[in-house]
């Protein structure tokens, strides 16, 4: 393919994301001075037989492309033509893979809150599911440590422990069970397993006499080199590496796929979360993005604690999900936490026949109102069980010395507290079929408020189509072309929300507002238990309308600069608009009485026209 | 968009069923091509490498870990049983000798001069693969397993618990809506494959346990007695693992749903032969179901022919639903619309038209129906 001195010169770009069901294809072009998405076209993943090839997919989503544009991509032997000239070829093809399960690795540490819980973070970051951490301290038994590796065959192991010069002999049992278990890869037999040591440098070479000769071993910086610090770069660089060099290499057609593409391919998580933190670099803000699929729910964030540099952290709640993992989101939440979204009684027998039913049914879809109430109610709770996860993992390092002054003493902070601030959290964003296919975005926007509890002001949006996996592989090639399509094209803004944080009591007064709306000033007050809505769309150019408010909560009450505090602010509008929340935060309906829960959730719906007839 | 339509579980009279058996490690095969079997007969077997169990026996004699090659008095490789030293650390007065004893029978695995532990691998546990059908050996993969092919009737389920079993199948209920309560229960079904129809109570599956039946196979079973009967709460569809001393096979879904007429009518026509079923069930990419299978008695040669070809929907296709508010119901399509059609939750979906079985016509999305496939 044609190689570019500068990335300004590419202006046809096609990416596509091969996920475990469905690869999809985009077509971005660089016209009237701007990046934009010209169409999207997708055909099954052909990664199991009969056609076991995974470029079989790609072409055919890159046909429809072809098809839909009338752009010719592909030559008479199916070959990418580069570079592109006028309505013929593409500056550059890239692509992410989730297909085959994606990247599946256990990790292995010395303390399981520190060393062991880096690794994961490291794991994480690069797009891993983490089947299972080992740790020294994980209270197992070493049989059984060595019994769960050799039963999950994993696609890799990442082996970390001490800080550097401190302990070596953990590290070495560590790589003596690994040893013991001779694990086999998942996929393909012929090769040995990769495993990245990033532990103590000096038990390196200790480790590699313990595993020479058993797995494909691989050594990198330490991970945690010192309690303070955090070095996961290289581990998760290394994990890159190894992801292409071996477990994509073993999949079906990806060694042709590789040849293809002007970029190495990426893990699709990975690629999402290198989006939300260029846009969160891009725009300076913070920002936090949710994919909930049918088995798992992923939760990115990009933080920057007391002001400082920003920290990203991803999760993965690898049984929330809403088809196949659903019955687990109900376990896990319990019927009245889910119940609680609903307006209606349902019989409680009945209700777990129909979770289960979907369970063993995963593709089936709501057909009537009362389905899709439920079933965005367990959404509801499969977010905010996710974000629980990830706000206890989301955490400043964990066995850190904090020197306290003399005010700290007031002030009860422990190491290992969570960094993801609800108040400072500029950005929301949702993808995944539940919120980008709502029938209604306003169902999107409620759903995620009621799951993530926003505090202050928080824009809203969801995905569109979900490509933000595409979007981050090319952030890596084009970041321009990338934060363009992802604003305009990939983006809907749904809106703002206002929510002031702090308790009152019942019914009294929680805000004072003034916002200047294109068809006039609407001030009031908000009350407890309180919802409003106003109108602020979109511009003609798709970007969101703004609107200039004063806002000033109760002396109870903050919006981020302080209780009490007035703030002017230039809202954001979107395709819901401006939505104030009155309930107050910590915000429990569960706490509410029956039928008032009832009556105040058939209230917030009817304000913010979520369901119809209600 | 054009299959957004589940593939139908199939309940047919006249099928090939294939199955592989095969060990989790390489090992011996025990039978040969053309070789006739029953489900009870071992066609392969190996032995698992045992456990390992480690042993810090530097800290156990108070020995820096370089020193341990010397005080070891067994060496990687040799075998040791429960009790028997391994290491010894001499001292001048003999009284001040310690020893270090296995605490398994088994072999030395390793010694580690740094971390000072010694790995000590237990017997090897031998693993057997059963034929599971009373059928033919049609494949051998050397020193992997073999495949086992019969002719038979065949039933897929959606959902199950336990393994592989076989009795002769009982039919218990008067007609497939007919919902199996203990008090059809009765001594006699012991060792057999006992036949519901829309639902087995929580009383009637332990009674059946207690007579010692193999196994039920029913429309529908309740959620909440499941949880009751398991001990916990299932929260993804992976089963067959459980040892309840029965397997279970679901033929509809969750709560009362009759047995799909055709499923019952055929686990009648084949009342008191030999049934193998099996409850594991898989909801994921590469799923499995639970299953039925009827092989059929004089099985002659088995011919080995390719697969039937997957029809895609059509109009007359016999179908059921499958999700509210028609769940459970069956009916054939009458109209397969192209254009979105928006529905009740405000979806735009692909829906087709259905005419139940009682004449009345409902409009469904195509994502919720399946085929009832022959």
């Amino acid at each position: 393919m044609a190689k570019f001195d500068k990335p300004e010169d590419i202006k046809v770009i096609v990416a596509t994301d091969c996920g475990s069901t469905t690869t999809k294809a985009i077509l971005i072009e660089f016209t009237n001075g701007e990046y934009r998405l010209v169409s999207r076209g997708e055909a099954p993943t052909t990664v199991e037989a009969p056609f076991e090839d995974v470029t079989m997919g790609v072409l055919n989503a890159v046909a429809e492309l072809e098809e839909l544009t009338g752009r010719k991509i592909l030559d008479e032997n199916s070959k990418f033509i580069s570079p592109a000239n006028g309505k013929t070829g593409t500056d550059v093809y890239i692509s992410t893979s989730s297909a085959g399960g994606g990247l599946q690795m256990m990790v292995a540490g010395v303390v399981r809150s520190m060393t062991a819980e880096s690794a994961e973070r490291a794991a994480l970051g690069a797009g891993a599911i983490v089947m299972d951490v080992i740790a020294s301290n994980d209270k197992r038994l070493p049989h059984q440590q060595i019994e769960r590796i050799r039963h999950l065959r994993p696609d890799m192991i990442l082996l970390s422990g001490g800080i550097d010069g401190g302990t070596t002999t953990h590290v070495v049992e560590l790589a003596e069970l690994i040893a013991a278990a001779d694990p086999r890869p998942r996929l393909g037999s012929s090769y040995q397993l990769p495993v990245i040591y990033a532990g103590n440098k000096d038990a390196a070479e200790a480790v590699a006499e313990v595993l020479k000769d058993k797995v494909d071993l691989k050594t990198v910086d330490n991970l945690r080199p010192v309690l303070e610090r955090e070095n996961l770069g290289p581990a998760r660089e290394e994990i890159h590496e190894l992801f292409m060099e071996h477990v994509m290499a073993q999949a079906p057609g990806y060694k042709k796929l590789m040849s293809w593409t002007d970029a190495p391919i990426m893990p699709t998580p990975g690629a999402v979360g290198l989006i939300i933190q260029t846009i969160a670099d891009q725009y300076n803000i913070e920002a936090i993005g949710v994919d909930i699929g049918g088995a798992t729910t992923d939760v990115f964030s990009v933080f920057r604690p007391e002001g400082g540099k920003p920290v990203f952290n991803r999760t993965v709640s690898a049984n929330l999900g809403m088809s196949y993992s659903i019955s687990n989101v109900f376990a896990e939440a319990t019927v009245p936490m889910v119940m609680r979204w609903v307006p209606f009684e349902m019989d409680e027998r009945d209700l777990r026949n129909r979770v289960k039913n979907k369970m063993v049914r995963p593709t089936t879809i709501p057909q009537s109102l009362e389905e899709l109430i439920f079933e965005q109610a367990i959404a509801k709770e499969a977010l905010r069980l996710a974000f629980i996860q990830h706000k206890s993992f989301a955490t400043t390092l964990k066995g850190v010395q904090q020197q306290r002054t003399i005010a700290d003493a007031f002030d009860q902070k422990s190491s290992g507290d969570s960094i993801v601030n609800m108040l400072s959290l500029d950005m929301l964003i949702g993808s995944g079929g539940v919120l980008s296919h709502a029938p209604r975005r306003q169902q999107a926007a409620f759903m995620m408020i009621d799951a993530f509890l926003p505090e202050g002001i928080t824009r809203l949006a969801v995905d569109s189509i979900f490509m933000m996996p595409q979007l981050g592989v090319l952030a890596e090639v084009q970041p321009k072309a990338a934060t363009e399509v992802f604003d305009k094209d990939c983006l809907i803004h749904l809106g703002t929300c206002i929510c002031p944080s702090g308790k009152s009591k019942k019914g009294g007064p929680v805000m004072k507002y003034s916002i200047e709306l294109p068809d006039g000033t609407k001030s009031g007050t908000l009350n407890h238990l309180e919802m409003k809505k106003f109108e602020l769309g979109l511009g003609d150019d798709g970007l969101p309308l703004k609107a200039k408010a004063v806002l000033e909560p109760e002396k109870h009450f903050d919006l981020g600069a302080g209780k009490g505090a007035k703030v002017q602010v230039e809202l954001n509008g979107g395709v819901v608009g401006i939505i104030l929340d009155g309930r107050g935060r910590p915000f429990d309906l569960s706490t509410l009485a029956e039928k008032e829960r009832v009556s105040y959730l058939k209230e917030w719906m009817k304000e913010l026209d979520i369901y119809p007839g209600m | 968009m054009g299959h957004a339509y589940t593939p139908g579980l199939k309940v047919t009279s006249n099928y090939l069923i294939k199955k592989d058996r095969i060990l989790p490690l390489k090992g011996e095969v025990k039978v040969k091509v053309g070789d006739k079997v029953q489900p009870d007969d071992v066609v392969a077997e190996t032995h698992l490498p045992g456990n390992v169990v480690p042993l810090n026996v530097a800290n156990i004699l108070g020995l820096p870990p370089e020193d341990l090659e010397m005080a070891m008095t067994k060496k990687e490789g040799e075998a040791i049983t429960e009790g028997e030293q391994i290491a010894l650390k001499t001292s001048f007065i003999k009284f001040f000798n310690k020893a270090c004893n296995a605490t398994i029978d088994g072999t030395i695995e390793s010694i580690s001069h740094i971390t000072g532990q010694v790995l000590q691998r237990g017997k090897p546990n031998p693993v057997q693969v059963r034929a599971y059908l009373s059928g033919e050996v049609v494949e051998v993969f050397p020193g992997e397993g073999v495949v086992v092919a019969c002719h038979g009737a065949f039933v897929q389920g959606i959902f199950g618990i336990g393994g592989e079993t076989y009795g002769n199948l009982r039919i218990a209920v008067s007609d497939n809506s007919a919902v199996l309560t203990d008090d059809l229960i009765t001594d006699d079904m012991a060792g057999q494959v006992i036949v519901g129809g829309s639902l087995v109570t929580a009383s009637a599956l332990e009674k059946a346990i207690k007579v010692k039946a193999k196994g039920i196979v029913v429309g529908g079973f309740d959620d909440k007695d499941l949880r009751d009967f398991l001990g916990y709460d299932i929260g993804v569809a992976i089963t067959g693992s459980e040892d309840k001393g029965i397997t279970l096979v679901v033929s509809e879904g969750f709560g009362k749903i009759d047995m799909a007429g055709k499923t019952f009518d055929l686990l009648k026509s084949h009342e008191g032969q030999m049934a193998c079923i099996n409850g594991a069930t898989q909801i994921r990419a590469g799923v499995i179901r639970p299953e039925v299978v009827i092989p059929r008695a004089e099985q002659g040669h088995v011919e080995v022919t390719g697969p039937t070809e997957v029809m895609g929907l059509a109009i007359g296709s016999p179908i059921r639903v499958i999700r509210h508010p028609y769940f459970g119901r069956l009916g054939q399509v009458t109209d397969l619309p192209s254009p979105l059609h928006t529905l009740e939750s405000e979806s735009k979906a692909r829906v087709l038209e259905v005419e139940f079985e009682d004449g009345t016509k409902a409009i469904v999305p195509r994502a919720n129906v399946e085929m009832i496939e022959d």
